[in-house]
């Protein structure tokens, strides 16, 4: 029961019989809202539940800060000669690697959720049925673009200069979350097939983990062995990076861009139906 | 078919199993709409799993259901659209206030965002929850979260309402309230299927019961045609003198048979299918000269109904309870 002791207002404010009735034969029906409504309104959900407890929204200011400082200063004087050179190679790779390891959040945040009673009582809504995956993470996109713009800020404080200037930034930054987006799908997979969320937490950073440092993130991919150079030219993490630097850089490929958005969608395409499924069934 | 059908759940032969688990073992239900029907069972009845499969949130490995008309596979959109849930877990956010869910709810809905506001403070108010209406969930005690849970179940009044054991963990005081809104639903023409571990529960608000053991129902009815079911209720007469306990006993046994002696040494019992022959032996007594304190005729309470029914083995239980006890349920 309640942690709580029972307080004064348990007792003075009963349900009252006449009011419940009134209140029951009192509404109509309306009709069910848009999916995109549906979708927005559990988004909203999102955003209350940071109100409520804003220390969930340390991962997604401290880590991305600790990254930064991090290997700007530890790695960087190593990779390159000096701040305002390495933070052109490091920063760019920074941003894609924070907010992709906030992606993983998504499926641990899932998988608390459906411990909880609430889900059944989403579930029996005559809603879209994706409308709470969706939702959440739309919510989870607005902390993936606070952890971004954390990163960019400290970037710019530390004398990060990018010569596509702030529209590069914002466009780098948008191309960044829309990427989080889909590969977040992947994660909510998990959420719903795995039993606790630690499970969720660890198979999420085994993947994403060799993923992320087997790409060109830190290092340039010609100072690698063959076959592992290989790899790292094909890792879409690697070139999700290329074109977020190429973007702030005012360089951009278009190739990149495409490709990176093509995986976003195919992942999405897969993993979102996969996760509606697995969600509807419980 | 319309949901002005006779019958708002019309169940046939569910099944439901969960690897080596037969969760529910070919449950048939009829439940007539506006009624409250109970599903009594222990723990690990199936009750839950039941709930879930006309609810649409798992699909029958076998067997069909219609609910409200529709049917719960093939229809399971127009099921939701007319049917509400109160879990088991309350299904209500706990990392929100109890406002939040209630507009949250309304939103989903398909209200209008002033109109959901206006609803949650209506619901709030019945519900006397309007003081904590700015409180998380979480800090809630458990009667104020049940009833948020129920008002959340009827933000939009929906036409069949699904109660998995409302008042499981309920201090009395909140078990009653819980019970009055249930009423209060019913009384608005609201079809409630009720799931409840509690034999009082049942009793006090269910029209039609169906007992449930190991994923069957072993036995339908009315409250009262249950205790019936079980054959006879109990004579029960406490003395004014100990010493005439032998005496008194060797007559009832003459004329009902199978006395108890009670742990009171005034006191003794004997079973009394007919409240007719139950006063004659009363009155056989006070011819014989044996001077009575009190006496009374009691009911099997649903307790002994339920001990009745699955307290044998299982053979015992699936051969001898199978058949319902009535086919008709007088409202
Ligand atoms: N999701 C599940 N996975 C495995 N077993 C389950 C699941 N749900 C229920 N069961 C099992 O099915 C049986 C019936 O459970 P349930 O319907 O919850 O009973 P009740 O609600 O009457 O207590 C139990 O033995 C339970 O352990
Ligand atoms: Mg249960």
């Amino acid at each position: 029961m309640s942690p709580k002791p029972a307080t004064q207002a348990d007792v003075t404010t009963d349900a009252d019989e006449t009011a419940v009735r009134r209140a029951i034969s009192s509404t109509e029906r309306p009709p069910p809202p848009s999916p995109m409504s549906a979708a927005l309104t559990f988004g909203w959900r999102g955003m209350l539940k940071v109100k409520h407890v804003p220390e969930q929204l340390l991962d997604v200011t401290i880590t991305p800060v600790m990254f930064v400082l991090m290997f700007t200063y530890i790695f960087g004087g190593a990779i390159a000669g000096s701040t305002a050179e390495y933070l052109e190679y490091l920063l760019p790779g920074i941003l894609v690697m924070s907010v992709l390891f906030t992606t993983v959040y998504s499926g641990v945040a899932l998988n608390t959720d459906l411990t909880k009673g609430v889900v059944d009582r989403f579930r029996s809504l005559p809603i879209w049925r994706p409308a709470p995956l969706v939702g959440s993470l739309l919510g989870d996109s607005v902390r993936y673009l606070l952890s971004g713009t954390v990163i960019m800020v400290l970037g710019l404080i530390l004398g990060y200069r990018p010569d596509a200037g702030i529209v590069g930034v914002l466009a780098a930054l948008g191309l960044v979350v829309v990427f989080a987006f889909g590969l977040s799908w992947v994660f909510t997979t998990l959420g719903l097939v795995l039993r606790s969320p630690s499970a969720v937490m660890n198979a999420g950073f085994m993947g994403i983990f060799p993923l992320t440092f087997l790409s060109n993130v830190f290092v340039d991919p010609t100072t690698l062995p063959g076959p592992l150079e290989a790899f790292v030219n094909v890792n879409p993490i690697s070139i999700l990076a290329t074109a977020s630097r190429g973007l702030m850089e005012g360089n951009v490929d278009s190739r990149d861009l495409v490709i990176v958005l093509a995986v976003a969608a195919a992942l999405t395409a897969v993993f979102a139906p996969l996760t509606t499924r697995l969600y509807r069934r419980g | 078919m319309t949901t002005q059908s006779p019958l708002a759940i019309e169940a046939t032969g569910l099944v439901k199993s969960f690897g080596d688990t037969c969760a529910v073992d070919g449950v048939d239900l009829a439940v007539r709409s506006g009624s409250i029907y109970g599903v009594l069972g222990p723990n690990g009845a199936g009750k839950t799993t039941t709930i879930r499969m006309l609810a649409t949130l798992i699909r029958p490995d076998a067997g069909t259901a219609r609910v409200l008309g529709h049917d719960i596979v093939e229809e399971a959109d127009a099921v939701r659209a007319a049917v509400s849930l109160t879990g088991q877990l309350a299904s209500v956010d706990e990392d929100l206030t109890g406002r939040e869910n209630l507009i949250l709810l309304g939103r989903l809905l398909g209200l209008k965002r002033p109109a959901a506001k206006d609803r949650a403070g209506e619901l709030l108010d019945a519900f006397g929850l309007s003081e904590a209406a700015g409180r998380l969930v979480k800090n809630y005690s458990g009667g104020m979260r049940r009833r948020l849970d129920i008002a959340a179940s009827i933000v939009v009044t929906p036409e069949l309402m699904f109660l998995d054991e409302p008042t499981t963990g309920l201090d009395p005081r909140s078990r009653n309230q819980v019970w009055s809104i249930i009423r209060a639903l019913a009384a608005e023409g609201t079809t409630i299927l009720l799931c409840t571990q509690y034999l009082e529960e049942a009793d006090q608000l269910a029209d039609g019961i169906a007992v449930i053991d190991r994923g069957k129902v072993i036995a339908e009815g009315t409250p009262a045609q249950l205790k019936a079911s079980v054959g006879s209720g109990a004579l029960y007469v406490r003395l004014l003198d100990p010493e005439q306990r032998p005496e008194a006993a060797q007559l009832l046994d003459r004329d009902l048979g199978a006395v108890t002696m009670e742990p009171d040494p005034a006191a003794l019992s004997a079973a009394c299918a007919d409240a007719a022959r139950g006063a004659e032996a009363v009155a056989g007594l006070a011819r014989a000269g044996v001077r009575i304190a009190d006496f009374s005729l009691g009911q099997p309470s649903l307790d002994e109904v339920f001990l009745a029914l699955t307290g044998h083995t299982a053979e015992d239980a699936a051969s001898g309870a199978r058949d319902p006890v009535n086919e008709e349920q007088p409202s």
